[in-house]
């Protein structure tokens, strides 16, 4: 299937990712009520997808820059998400993460620009 | 014995710094998603419809791309499979619910949500589940829809110099970060990533979604071999079970 992402795949996203993500949280709190019944091989694997999937989501977008890998500290994305990376793991704080990735990348920007 | 709405308000105290949080979390997807064209009421919609945040800046991101709506979708849906988790974790609490409320209380499912909720359920008996639950996640989707809607006001001002939408990569590793919190975790991440960088060309955005897979696949692989070293070194698993007594000092147990 592939639809271009015109306004109406932009509803279905939004519906289909709706209904399919309330299934997910209402699957145990209505068919069962015990975590004894996942089975234990999706429990395990469930355990991985927050940092599997976020950081497929995060890193490609530090490495390119403009379509081109860019494995240097001319890439100020690279060097700001690398400060948000310890600021993340040092205060576990979205906001804090935020306020110096952001700075970062504009302060590398200006002085590498 | 606690009234109901002695219970709801102990939820709201516990839900007023977590909003301080999720505010900017919420007005990056509402910048996010004027920034990708999609309208005001599509990104209010998406909030309300979806309201799972990590996964709407993913589902934001792909529509940028141009994905096939069948992939923004699958993503969405990878992204949120934690979700399923909290769910069976959070059940046995909300058993004596009716139906209804139960159809209710798993929409306000959120990571916060759950987090706090179940810390309290566990501690203590008597508070209400269904109001002390509620008064946590009911402040936290109002703001979420706020903020979504602030963001979308802000977005359409917003200079691109300011490279605003390098604030999604950000919101996630904010996100990430936490979640890597032993060797397994941390091989799933790196692969995932690796994998996603390696396979950025493939065609319809699929990258993501089998970086995702084999992140997750490695790091169970690392976690079996890791846990059949430490059973190597802890003896036999039957001994343990035995010491019933000392198995919050066992650091397996997850």
């Amino acid at each position: 299937m592939a639809t271009p992402l015109e306004t109406d795949g932009v509803w279905l996203v939004i519906i289909a990712g709706g209904i399919g993500t309330y299934a997910l949280r209402l699957s145990f709190v209505a068919l069962f009520g015990r975590l004894d019944d996942v089975p234990e091989g999706v429990e395990r694997a469930l355990r991985f997808v927050p940092a599997a999937v976020l950081s497929a989501l995060v890193v490609p977008k530090l490495v390119y820059a403009d379509g081109a890998l860019a494995l240097s500290p001319g890439n100020p994305r690279l060097l700001a998400g690398a400060l948000a990376v310890l600021v993340a793991w040092r205060t576990e704080d979205i906001l804090a993460t935020l306020v110096a990735g952001m700075s970062g990348l504009w302060l590398l920007t200006f002085a590498l620009g | 014995m606690t009234s109901p709405r002695e219970d709801f308000l102990s939820g709201v105290r516990v839900a007023a710094p977590i909003i301080l949080g999720i505010v900017p979390f919420g007005m990056v997807a509402g910048v996010a998603a004027a920034g990708v064209g999609m309208s005001a009421i599509q990104a209010l919609a998406m909030s309300v419809v979806v309201f799972a945040g990590a996964s709407q800046l993913a589902a934001i991101e792909l529509i940028g791309r141009n994905a096939p709506v069948a992939v923004v979708v699958l993503t969405v849906l990878v992204v949120n499979l934690r979700h399923v988790m909290y769910s069976a974790s959070i059940a046995p609490h909300f058993r004596r619910q009716s139906a209804k409320w139960k159809a209710a209380l798993a929409y306000l499912l959120t990571d916060q949500a759950y987090a706090v909720s179940l810390l309290e359920f566990e501690n203590d008996e008597e508070t209400s589940r269904r109001w002390y639950y509620l008064g946590v996640a009911v402040p936290l989707w109002v703001a979420w829809q706020i903020a979504t809607i602030v963001g979308v006001l802000l977005g359409a001002q917003i200079p691109s110099g300011w490279q605003l939408e390098f604030a999604v990569p950000l919101v996630f590793l904010a996100v990430l970060v936490p979640a890597v919190t032993d060797r397994a975790t941390g091989a799933a991440a790196v692969v995932g990533g690796g994998v996603a960088v390696a396979a950025n060309g493939l065609p319809y955005n699929l990258g993501l979604i089998v970086a995702a897979l084999v992140g997750i696949a490695v790091g169970l692989a690392v976690e079996s071999a890791f846990s059949v070293n430490s059973d190597d070194a802890g003896g036999e698993g039957e001994d343990r079970r035995e010491s019933g007594g000392d198995r919050a000092d066992d650091g397996e147990v997850a």
